[in-house]
């Protein structure tokens, strides 16, 4: 056997050289700083029941954190936490206070560490979290039909409308649908930052969203173009309604949590709103399909797609809301929309060169534009 | 907000017409769930105990821990106390699993309670074995070359300075650091009760209340004399405190209330060096007690009051007796429920 060369070894020694070195000897050490250990701890789930409060923390501090105290409203309460005693960064544990919270009443849970830092959680609005039932999931499950899928729906079932429309309109009708995609990749994009910003820091949310939209574009890109051209017609509808299926998920996550946590309350109005908001989503899902005879299995299927995800969403948001992982899927539903909306203006621009039709320029702005301003309008419906 | 309505408004809306009937047989049920509250129990408590003995000092003993100091004659017949007295900066859990990196007299917190007579010559030796200016800072009467403020007998670290006044006027007294920052001198521990007894021979009018007062006299040891210093601790130097209590450790008269034998009187002297909060106080479960501001007077200030609130710095004496009550747990706290919630809550188990 040939021995290895010297410059294969090295690197990998030197490596393993350097920790056992940086180990033994801090840094820091050397500087003669003796700087505490950083401490953070996130709550990334909130329960409240018949037992009290029970919270999912996360550590991220630079060295184990022991949670010491727990004050609830400026009162030290007994707690116990699973698993006991120190927790590792990244390592989660859950922390079950025996408290008597008042329904509809705001609640300030501090935890107090061994050095003496304060870790402060607020509970907004104190409702008893859904536990998981039957009864919840079809409950849940219901709102995720009214957000996602009736809406959805309905805007398909307006084909036979835009079936009668001639050149002109179609190309209204799909720069409407391209200023709706525009704002669905604003928004989301937005929603993931924001929940980003809930996640451990360590965990680098807001990277995780912009990579993750990134990656997922891409994929979809290479995936829909395997053959070599870009899709349309059927394939097309099919991405817009994957891409519109993710937005859903992430609008059902953010309802769900919201609800649970009693941060919005649900009326029929806010639902009225999302029915309005999600309508256009359907008819841009039907849009590239004007030009072909429309299935009505491709028609549920699609419909399904894009809207039942709403569903999953409240059902997790509700029950396992974790804002890293829906985080991620919020960039991945970046990704998707930003795929669908290369895809769509590569379709429309080909539509444009081979049309002999004139001004097709300003009535693709004003479609965009009236899509942009009626997704806008109608979120004004729903955000808060 | 009425969940129940909010919910029935949602579904009841019948929005798409279908929604009606699944939501008449499934609303009750899904959000607006039971909710019956816990049955009431102990949970409000720090969790776990204190090491006192890492600590290096016990609120059970510091009760009654009177330092006399080291008793000689001066020449004119004077009795001299004499104290050593050392600045040391220390870690000390001010509650169960909270370390806290506090500047201690002597290594505690409130520091060693000097107790002598009204009259006696008193000489501390003070050294400061801390990274800081401190100071020994006595309310009393004394000179002012004796004040103990920055720049007057302020000792730097590692040296020694010696305090020497007589004591007077009798009462319920405290001295600390009066170095600058005044308020991180003062909150990180630098404290402890000053008690000057009255001599009798000064208060001929009132020779029964000074002997009473006067450790040690045979009317002194029918009472049940107590420390309590009223403090509070800001774990996170946010200028605020996240620990009350008296005498350092919250909870602690609560995990293990002190016992009160029921036919003797009861005295304590109460201090407060609450920093923050302008104001801390007492109260006293099922009972009355008499009070003297300060302790500079043999009558009461107060009678019969349960309640006295105190401003930083202010202290007195308090009076009262159990004869005749049942046995059982009586509590006292500050009548402040924040500060009774974040520890300073405190029990008398009275016994016969």
């Amino acid at each position: 056997m040939k021995a290895l060369p010297w410059r294969w070894v090295l690197p990998p020694l030197l490596l393993v050289g350097l920790v056992a070195l940086l180990l033994t000897v801090s840094p820091a050490r050397l500087l003669n700083l003796n700087a505490p250990p950083l401490e953070s701890l996130i709550v990334e789930r909130t329960v409240l029941n018949d037992q009290g409060i029970t919270l999912k923390v996360r550590a991220e501090g630079s060295e184990p954190m022991t949670i010491a105290q727990v004050q609830v409203d400026g009162a030290y309460w007994a707690f116990t936490q699973q698993p006991p005693g120190p927790i590792r960064r990244l390592a989660t544990a859950t922390v079950q206070i025996p408290y008597p919270w008042v329904e509809g009443e705001a609640h300030h849970v501090q935890f107090l560490t061994n050095t003496g830092v304060i870790v402060a959680h607020p509970i907004d609005v104190a409702l008893p979290t859904p536990a998981l039932s039957l009864a919840t999931l079809l409950g849940y499950g219901w709102l995720g039909l009214y957000v996602g899928l009736v809406p959805v729906g309905l805007g398909m079932l307006c084909y036979p409308y835009l079936k009668v429309l001639g050149q002109r309109g179609l190309t209204f009708v799909l720069t409407l649908t391209l200023g709706m995609l525009a704002f669905l990749l604003v928004d989301t994009l937005q929603e993931g930052l924001e929940l980003a910003g809930k996640a451990a820091i360590a965990f680098q949310g807001q990277a995780l969203v912009w990579f993750a939209a990134t990656v997922a574009c891409l994929a979809l890109f290479a995936v829909g173009r395997r053959q070599g051209k870009p899709p349309e017609g059927a394939a097309l509808s099919t991405y817009m309604a994957l891409g519109i299926g993710l937005h859903n998920l992430g609008e059902g996550l953010a309802i769900g949590t919201a609800f649970a946590l009693g941060e919005i309350a649900l009326g029929s109005f806010l639902v009225i709103g999302f029915t309005l908001h999600n309508l256009t989503e359907g008819l841009g899902i039907v849009a590239p399909l004007l030009k072909q005879k429309l299935r009505w299995k491709t028609c549920v299927a699609l419909a399904a797609l894009a809207g039942l995800p709403a569903v999953v969403g409240l059902w997790v948001g509700a029950l396992a809301f974790s804002p890293h992982w829906a985080a991620l899927f919020l960039g991945v539903g970046a990704g998707a929309i930003l795929q669908v909306i290369v895809e769509l203006s590569t379709y429309l621009q080909r539509q444009f060169h081979q049309s002999k039709l004139s001004g097709l320029a300003g009535l693709g702005l004003a479609g965009f534009t009236t899509g942009l301003l009626v997704m806008y309008s109608t979120a004004l419906l729903v955000k808060f | 907000m009425d969940w129940h309505v909010q919910r029935r408004s949602l579904l009841g809306a019948g929005l798409l017409g279908a929604g009606t009937w699944l939501g008449q047989r499934f609303a009750p049920t899904v959000l607006a769930q039971d909710h019956a509250l816990a049955p009431p129990h102990q949970g409000m408590t720090t969790l776990g105990e204190v090491d006192h003995i890492k600590n290096g000092f016990d609120p059970h003993a510091l009760l009654t821990q009177w330092d006399g100091g080291e008793v000689s004659q001066l020449p004119n017949g004077q009795r001299l106390r004499e104290y050593d007295i050392t600045a040391i900066e220390r870690e000390i859990e001010v509650a169960p699993g909270v370390f806290y990196p506090a500047w201690t007299y002597n290594g505690q917190v409130p520091g060693p309670t000097i107790r002598v007579t009204e009259g006696d010559r008193v000489r501390i030796s003070f050294t400061n074995q801390g990274t800081h200016l401190h100071t020994l800072h006595f309310h009393g009467i004394h000179g002012a070359r004796q004040d103990g403020i920055p720049g007057v007998m302020e000792a730097a670290p590692g040296q020694a300075v010696t305090y020497e006044f007589d004591a007077k006027p009798f009462g319920c007294h405290l001295y600390h650091c009066h170095s600058v920052p005044f308020k991180r001198h003062l909150h990180k521990g630098l404290y402890g009760a000053f008690i000057v007894d009255p001599d009798p021979q000064r208060h001929p009018d009132q020779v029964a209340a000074a002997r009473s007062r006067l450790l040690g006299s045979s009317e002194n040891q029918r009472w049940q004399e107590l420390l309590m210093v009223m403090n509070a601790f800001d774990t996170n130097f946010d200028e605020e405190n996240e620990v009350y209590a008296v005498n350092s450790i919250p909870h602690a008269y609560m995990k293990q209330p002190i016992r009160i034998e029921r036919d003797r009187p009861v005295r304590v002297y109460l201090i407060n060096v609450t920093e923050f909060d302008p104001i801390n106080s007492f109260h006293l479960h099922a009972n009355f007690f008499d009070y003297y501001d300060h302790g500079t007077t043999l009558t009461p200030t107060s009678r019969t009051v349960d309640t006295v609130m105190l401003c930083q710095g202010q202290r007195g004496i308090i009076e009262c007796s159990f004869a005749d009550f049942d046995p059982g747990l009586y509590m006292f706290h500050a009548h402040q429920a924040e500060f009774a919630e974040l520890g300073w809550m405190s029990a008398f188990e009275v016994v016969a």
